[in-house]
């Protein structure tokens, strides 16, 4: 995080980034607000750019850069872009006809902040003041040498998904 | 930076995206309110890595990508099947299961 | 004798790179050739001459002459093998250290030789690994373990595997899926290789699932039958239930006896035996793994799958649900002999588990062969039973017995297999009752090798039957009263009396098999149809006629084995030599076979054998036949050759005379109505548990209402019966029925059918747990 100067040593607070992060949350949380709310399913898929950039940014925060950099790729790059081919293939609507019945609104409401309340309690009740130290960027070196030696049965085991999600998309999606 | 500003924007996201998956009736919204989840799963997994100063955090970040983009490709398959068969991705039809 | 090693731990092994002889460190080799084998055959198989046959055959017969050798090589090492010899060499090459890590041969070797061998030599596997990976600590390795068990196996294996090869080019020749069959027998042969030759429960596991894959495979070969593809599914599933043990089991050890760092075979049993494992989780292991076996080795209660595996062609029954597979269980109990003998306490002890499951599978599988009337089931359920004599036997702690008679078993049972493949054959049927009748006249070769088997399965002098059969009966240790019991581990006498049960009943459906098949008058009719799959080349069928060499020569070979295969374990006492003098027939098998004295096995006591026991067990099994034989050689023949009849029984037999008789033999006919329980009850109750209750209410409870209501109306007068018993009953019967529609009614607006609505509840629901847990320890 060089980027970001450290204006106050003593307190070992970084203002500018805090800064910076509440306006980043802040837009995440609206975007991701629009995308469960807004009627237009393209302006849908284009919210979540926003969402997942800004969590690309939260990596960045966190110093896992490599992280980053994959999600912008895959996500942005490349499921975004899936996305935006289903809704052309399903000639999904464009238009305002997302009627969702009150009822399954409140119902799913309610599950949400009820979620989120019990999180919030829990989280803010174990970590209060815990603070996260980062001394520096995560190597790309460190998290190789991770996934190939510590990592690598689960490593393989992804491979094997992914090619099996391969064969049956194939399978669900062909004509016959 | 505190550890809890990442975990409750976690949070947040992943109450949206539970508040998209159940709400939403188009089959594609749904499907993007999960990748919601899986990215606020993602931040938190990140933020304990760094807390604890792990690269595991990061690495398994990287697989929930990976398998996040299986269930993309799969998720859009059942959805294209769906849209073939009923000329409509609304979740709301799909009730064969209805008592 | 050995100062460098008695010093310190018993057990403890010695790693050295290698000294052992080249075949027993490359026995691998064995196992490996099929595999190659099945590869060619699935690639090339359709464009040889000989459709693929000639891969397998080629294949399996090196391994056969390998095995040969690796036997040979191993009977020179037990004999002239002894840590001294190496000692010094073991030393400097553990000083040395480098690069063994990665493959190294281990001799786990034990001091305490003579102290429970007698032999004076220490028993001293081979043991060859190579790393696979490396997760977390846990080292995951492949390797082979040689010893006497997995040499012997080698040696049955690859021998049945070979005669049932050259059986089967006559027997499937000509059938549409030839190639295939090839290749499965060949990857049959070689998981079952994999599995014996295993040094580790991982690899262990996995030889497991092949072979049950295999089977599934080859008992669903004439798949388009309905039959035969829901006998190898049933075979599969019932499998899985056992499978469930067998993880089970294998991960408790994994974690208790192996420290969690390793599924080393050797070093879980050297813990297990130096104790500071956990007992109960040994108790759980063994009572797991007893599970297992009794799905894979057809016991009490989970042996219905292996009758019904008849369905693949004969071959595959003698191979695998004869001679090999099934004997998989077996093995593993053997190879992890001191779970069950800590587990389970053997030693000393007069029940447990593994026993009683053998002792009752024994006695109930024997029941059963009396009354089926197609052969391959007859002898299907008789390798049921001899199984059972297998489990009882390792249960009592008679392993060497045990062993012994996996070892003879798998040559008659595979020669009365492939006996009835020929008879078959020839009339195009399995029906003894039927079909056949009088055989003996066309088929003189396959009568003889065939009554060669039965005795031998019966267990009389002196054919291969009788050794083993008598060592385990001995071993039970639980026959007091005819002469002592020796140093058997236990006292097992409700075993014993079921071994004698036993080897009666043995030797009577033998008997009644036996004439139904080759005595009486021919009851089949000329097959003019000649519709079935494995249709062959006998274009003619005036008469059956005796089949071709492919299928008698191995008959020939496997009922000389049948017959001299028991002199391999002579007890003491008979011609010459003995424990102390290898040079002797006495007890071979077991100097051989048993790693007494080795660490990584238990202090086996054995019995002394008893003439007087030999000769009531003996007279046990002929009164069985005597009866058999009075009953169909002697009463229903003469009935028969009076009234000209093809009789098959008694017109006026006890079954029909008897009630409780004819209440038992409906009960064997359904056999024991396991497949109900299992179909049935437990299948149909999953599937509709709810509907079936609400069924039972509708025709109990309500019903019973309504004949209540219906007596107090006859009382009331023939006029207001009528009125009564149409308003009263309609109504109770309609107003029960609106009630349960309208609680339906309400119950299913929580159906929608909609996957959101189930996961708002899912998710409330995790919410409010997870609340409450938060809460709970907040507080």
């Amino acid at each position: 995080m060089q980027l970001l100067a450290q204006v106050s040593s003593e307190t070992d607070l970084y203002v500018a980034q805090n800064i910076f992060f509440a306006v980043i949350a802040g837009t995440m949380i609206y975007a991701a607000f629009r995308v469960v709310t807004t009627a237009n399913v393209v302006h849908a898929a284009l919210w979540l750019v926003v969402v997942l950039a800004g969590v690309a940014v939260q990596f960045l925060f966190l110093g896992a850069e490599f992280v980053a950099v994959t999600q912008v790729l895959v996500y942005i790059g490349a499921v975004i872009v899936l996305f935006l081919f289903g809704v052309m293939l399903t000639r999904a609507s464009m238009g305002d006809d997302e009627t969702v019945a009150g009822e399954k609104r409140a119902m799913a409401a309610i599950v949400g902040v009820l979620l989120f309340a019990v999180m919030a309690v829990a989280l803010v009740d174990s970590f209060e003041d815990t603070r996260v130290d980062i001394d520096g960027p995560q190597g790309v070196v460190e998290v190789s040498d991770a996934i190939f030696s510590q990592y690598i049965v689960p490593f393989e085991a992804v491979s094997v998904l992914l090619l099996a999600a391969l064969i049956g998309a194939i399978v669900v999606a062909r004509k016959d | 930076m505190l550890l809890n500003q990442f975990l409750l924007l976690s949070a947040v996201l992943f109450c949206l995206g539970v508040y998209g998956v159940l709400a939403r009736k188009n089959g594609m919204l749904v499907l993007m309110s999960v990748e919601l989840i899986l990215n606020a799963v993602n931040i938190n997994l990140v933020a304990f890595g760094a807390f604890r100063a792990d690269v595991g955090g990061s690495v398994f970040a990287l697989f929930t990508i990976a398998v996040a983009a299986a269930e993309v490709g799969i998720g859009l398959a059942i959805v294209l099947l769906m849209y073939r068969n009923r000329r409509s991705i609304d979740l709301t039809q799909a009730d064969l299961l209805k008592g | 004798m050995f100062p460098h090693l008695a010093a310190g731990a018993v057990s403890e092994v010695s790693t050295v790179t290698n000294e052992a002889n080249w075949l027993l460190e490359n026995a691998w080799l064995i196992a490996l050739l099929p595999a190659i084998s099945f590869v060619l055959i699935l690639f090339f198989g359709k464009k040889m001459p000989f459709k693929g046959a000639e891969f397998g055959i080629t294949a399996v017969s090196i391994s056969f002459i390998l095995a040969i050798l690796t036997g040979a090589a191993w009977m020179d090492h037990r004999d002239n093998f002894t840590l001294d010899t190496y000692g010094e060499k073991a030393a400097v090459l553990v000083d040395d250290g480098t690069g063994s890590a990665v493959d190294n041969v281990t001799l786990a070797a034990g001091t305490a030789a003579e102290a429970a061998g007698g032999d004076g030599q220490a028993y001293v596997a081979v043991q060859k690994t190579t790393q696979w990976l490396q997760s977390g600590g846990v080292e995951f390795n492949a390797g082979i373990m040689v010893d006497g068990l997995s040499v012997m196996m080698l040696f049955v294996v690859t021998m049945i595997s070979l005669l049932v090869h050259i059986y089967s080019t006559d027997y499937v020749g000509g059938d549409r899926r030839y190639t295939h069959f090839f290749a499965f027998l060949s990857l049959f042969t070689s998981s079952m290789l994999f599995f014996v030759l295993s040094d580790n429960i991982l690899q262990m596991i996995v030889g497991w699932e092949l072979v049950g894959v295999c089977s599934f495979a080859l008992i669903g070969h004439w798949w388009e039958e309905k039959p035969n593809s829901d006998a190898a599914l049933k075979a599969f599933i019932t499998n899985r239930v056992g499978d469930v043990g067998l993880l089970v089991g294998m991960i408790t050890l994994f974690f208790a006896a192996g420290k969690g760092m390793t599924f080393d075979t050797i070093t879980i049993n050297e813990n297990i035996l130096q104790g500071g494992v956990s007992h109960t989780a040994l108790v759980v292991a063994a009572a797991c793994l007893t599970i297992a076996v009794m799905s894979k080795s057809g016991q009490f209660v989970l042996h219905t799958w292996l009758p019904d595996a008849m369905a693949g062609p004969t071959p595959v029954s003698a191979l695998i649900h004869a001679a090999t597979m099934v004997v998989a269980g077996i093995y593993m109990v053997a190879r992890l002999f001191p779970v069950f003998w800590e587990g389970m306490q053997i030693d000393g002890s007069s029940i447990n588990f593994l026993a009683t499951v053998g002792a009752v599978t024994l006695v109930g599988a024997g029941l059963l062969a009396f009354v089926q009337d197609d052969i391959k089931k007859v002898l299907a359920y008789s390798t049921v039973s001899q199984l059972g004599y297998m489990a009882m036997a390792l249960g009592v702690g008679a392993w060497t017995a045990a062993v012994f008679h996996l070892f003879t078993h798998a040559f008659f049972k595979a020669n009365l297999f492939l006996g009835s493949g020929s008879v078959a054959h020839a009339v195009h049927s399995f029906d003894m009752k039927k079909d056949m009748g009088g055989m003996r006249k066309f088929m003189p070769k396959t009568y003889v090798t065939f009554v060669i088997g039965s005795l031998a399965l019966a267990g009389l002098f002196p054919l291969a039957g009788f050794w083993s059969k008598d060592e385990i009966l001995v071993n039970t240790g639980g026959w007091g009263i005819l002469g002592g019991s020796g140093s058997a581990p236990g006292s097992y006498t409700f075993h014993f009396v079921m071994g004698m049960i036993g080897a009666a009943l043995t030797a009577a459906y033998m008997t009644r098999c036996v004439y139904l098949t080759f005595h009486g008058e021919y009851r089949g009719g000329h097959h003019d149809d000649h519709a079935e799959d494995h249709a062959d080349d006998h274009g003619h069928h005036g008469e059956p006629h005796e089949s071709g060499p492919r299928i008698l020569y191995p008959l020939y070979i496997l009922s000389a084995f049948s017959i001299l295969v028991g002199f391999a374990n002579l007890p003491p006492g008979f011609l010459t030599g003995s424990k102390k003098d290898p040079a002797g027939w006495q007890e071979r098998f077991l100097h051989f076979i048993e790693p007494a004295g080795s660490s990584y096995f238990p202090a086996v006591g054995h019995a002394t054998p008893s003439w007087w026991l030999a000769i009531v067990a003996s007279l046990v099994a002929v009164a069985g036949a005597g009866a058999a034989f009075t009953y169909y050689f002697v009463k229903v023949d003469r009935l028969a050759q009076r009234t000209g009849e093809h009789l098959v029984g008694l017109p006026n037999g006890v079954t029909t005379t008897n009630a409780l008789a004819r209440a038992g033999h409906k009960l064997l006919v359904n056999k024991y109505y396991l497949d109900h329980l299992y179909t049935g009850i437990i299948a149909g109750g999953t599937k509709g548990p709810i509907a079936k209750a609400a069924y039972w209410v509708n025709q109990n409870v309500l019903d019973g209402t309504v004949d209540g209501a219906g007596r107090t109306a006859v009382q009331s007068g023939k006029l207001v019966y009528e009125k009564i018993d149409q308003g009263v009953v309609d109504g109770a019967i309609n107003a029960s029925g609106r009630t349960s529609d309208a609680i339906g009614e309400e119950l299913r607006h929580i159906n929608t059918g909609r996957v959101q609505n189930y996961a708002a509840i899912m998710f409330a629901g995790a919410a409010i747990l997870a609340g409450a847990f938060v809460l709970l320890l907040a507080l």
